[in-house]
């Protein structure tokens, strides 16, 4: 990655003039902090004592059994305090935010997870926050919604556009364009102008730093894949950048094909998605011959983006990683078969990558190992999955 | 001399904005030659875009509308051959970097020039990315025009420096949209341009009354009008041409008393 923030083609700072001076403030502000030990400890200290790290990698034995090839080990970010694992992220930002001496911070969120994530940051560390949520999306997640506002955070439901995620981020990025003096914005995914993809990256490789420790501690060797699901793609890039170099570790991001990736009604960014540019990064998006952003649709709301990180978008180019689509139905099999096998609710974003591992994990030898990283938990989506199964359940 | 340095001659000019196929490109076809012959200098059409980040609610709407209607990129360009027969103000279009580098931003400068635009306004294309556009428009000699907002500060003298055509300056913080006030110091603003440049420095964002227009104009050369139009297009729709040129007749009267 060069200076201007880019990972190959990708990358960049596109976004207006007035908020320029913004990301530059931030840019420096990270390169000041991310190499001071007072900062780092006391980042250390919340991640350890108030988010519970380091999550658990899980051998998941009957699962592993019930597939007969690869041995599955779950990283558990659903552990985590607020159950998934954008607590990482924010619990870094809002203290870089206090740091620069913000008093406010504002973030999108898409199943409310990272909303969630920041108010809570926030309330801990005495900001206010106010969270940016497609009106969709508040209907979907009315808990997460209430949770946030219970964490001392004002929602506010955008009704601009699709009414999704990335509308929130277009709501996010013009209240910060009209505030910016005291107030931060806490990007939720490895996506944004830089340094917004770096700055959440960095936050989140304690995940794949924890899953190499703590699998050579069980097996030592190394993992013949990883597998995450991927939306603006922080909890993959989390788990796979300390494996980049090793490149006999498969790296295997699993995109939302909702109704499948051939129907209108998916969110498919690698698999359809065309270069473009928008967010503030050149990337991946789903997007129409005169680059007008594709409306997308996944039953998992924190999935549902037209776009993709710009590193993945290089990991694909590369073909270091490799992103695959998974459809709601494949989805919901494997949020339901975790629920029964491990007596584990995954989130429905994270049960995508399950659906993957059940799917190679068969063709694998068993001396191989497989870890999936199960990136919330499912409480927030029991609802949505028994509408899908036709049970009515108000949440 | 090219027509956008022509529209600073002499005068300060009324730039007024219009989003193309807002509500169809074929009121936008009949309104641009009588937005010139009613005042506007410089006419500014915007591309609709799905997610225009750095506008406020009046021109998303517009946005909507446009693309609703189903307006695209090339019958914009088509239309904008048949205007440019009828009129010689200079014709930038604004838009989003993402319809432009979708196009393909060679074929999309060329098509421009051949056209008959004179400039582009990309907003989320800031001065350290303008090289993703800056060759292709000048390979093809048309405007990249660069903006500066009141965050600017010391960054003006470098983007003032390599500006082309006119310099847009940001009112204020925030999107596009009318605002009661404007609160930022745009003389210094423009002082700090005029030090280091002799750019025409055009204001624009959240100016919709005569007084704010004679205001912006009396400390820069110019005024952009672009949300208080579209607002005037949005009630009156297919019948707007005649309320949006006694508006535009309004608010050049009261650039021309500065």
């Amino acid at each position: 990655m060069d200076k201007k923030g880019r990972y190959g083609l990708y990358g960049g700072q596109y976004i207006p003039e007035t908020l320029i001076p913004a990301v530059q403030e931030l840019e420096q502000a990270y390169e000041k902090y991310r190499s001071d030990p007072a900062f780092q400890a006391e980042l250390r200290a919340l991640m350890e004592k108030y988010a519970g790290r380091p999550s658990l990698l899980y051998y998941a034995e009957k699962m592993t059994k019930d597939l007969g090839g690869a041995k599955i080990y779950l990283k558990r970010e659903d552990l985590n305090h607020t159950g998934s694992h954008k607590i990482n992220n924010v619990l870094g930002q809002v203290l870089l935010a206090k740091k620069m001496g913000k008093k406010r911070v504002i973030a999108e969120t898409g199943a409310g997870q990272h909303g969630v994530a920041t108010a809570t940051a926030a309330a801990l560390m005495g900001m206010e926050c106010e969270i940016f949520m497609g009106k969709e999306d508040t209907d979907r997640q009315v808990l997460n919604c209430y949770r946030m506002e219970l964490l001392g955070a004002k929602v506010h439901p955008v009704t601009s556009g699709t009414m999704t995620l990335k509308d929130a981020v277009n709501a996010t990025m013009r209240e910060w364009a009209s505030r910016m003096d005291d107030t931060l914005y806490v990007l939720g995914s490895v996506m944004g102008p830089h340094p917004f993809p770096m700055i959440v990256r960095d936050f989140q490789k304690v995940i794949g730093e924890e899953i190499k420790e703590q699998l050579m501690a069980v097996e030592g060797k190394l993992p013949d894949a990883v597998i995450a699901c991927v939306g603006g793609g922080s909890n993959a890039m989390g788990s796979f950048y300390e494996f980049i170099p090793d490149t006999s570790v498969r790296l295997i991001g699993c995109e939302a094909a909702g109704l499948g990736v051939d129907h209108p009604r998916n969110a498919a960014t690698v698999a359809n998605g065309t270069v473009g540019i928008f967010h503030g990064m050149k990337s991946l998006f789903c997007q129409d011959e005169y680059g007008q952003i594709a409306p997308v649709y996944s039953i998992s709301a924190g999935l549902d983006y037209p776009g993709i990180g710009p590193e993945h978008a290089n990991l694909n180019e590369t073909g270091r990683a490799q992103y695959v689509p998974v459809t709601d139905r494949e989805a919901v099999e494997a949020f339901e078969y975790l629920s029964r096998t491990e007596g584990i609710i995954p989130a429905i974003e994270s049960a995508h990558a399950v659906a993957y591992a059940r799917k190679i994990a068969p063709d694998f030898g068993k001396d191989q190992i497989i870890v999936v990283t199960i990136s919330g938990r499912g409480d927030k989506d029991v609802a949505a999955i028994a509408r899908y199964r036709g049970v009515e359940i108000f949440d | 001399m090219n027509r956008i340095s022509r529209a600073f001659e002499n005068q300060k000019a009324f730039i007024a904005f219009v989003t193309g196929g807002d509500p169809d490109l074929e009121t936008t076809e009949a309104l641009i030659p009588q937005m010139a012959a009613a005042g506007a200098d410089l006419i500014e059409i915007g591309i609709p875009f799905s997610d225009p980040i750095a506008e406020g609610i009046v021109i998303q709407a517009a946005d909507e509308r446009a693309l609703s209607a189903g307006t695209t990129t090339d019958k914009l360009f088509d239309m904008v051959k048949r205007v440019r027969g009828k009129v010689d103000v200079p014709l930038v279009f604004m838009t989003y970097i993402n319809p432009v580098y979708t196009y393909g931003t060679d074929k999309f400068a060329k098509r421009c020039a051949e056209c008959g635009i004179d400039g582009m306004i990309i907003p989320d294309v800031p001065f350290e990315e303008r090289e993703e556009v800056s060759g292709a428009c000048e390979a093809a000699g048309v405007e990249l025009i660069s903006m500066i907002a009141p965050t600017s500060h010391e960054r003006i003298d470098r983007i003032a420096k390599q500006a082309k055509g006119f310099l847009y300056c940001v009112s204020s913080l925030g999107v596009t949209g009318v605002r009661s006030r404007i609160t930022t110091n745009i003389k210094d603003m423009v002082d700090r341009v005029k030090a280091v440049s002799d750019i025409p420095c055009a204001i624009g964002f959240g100016i919709s009354t005569p007084e704010q227009a004679r205001e912006m104009a009396a400390v820069s050369d110019g005024a952009i009008v672009g949300s208080a139009i579209v607002r005037i297009i949005a009630q009156h729709g297919k019948d707007c041409i005649e309320p949006v040129c006694r508006y535009i007749r309004d608010m050049k009267a009261a650039v021309l008393a500065v």
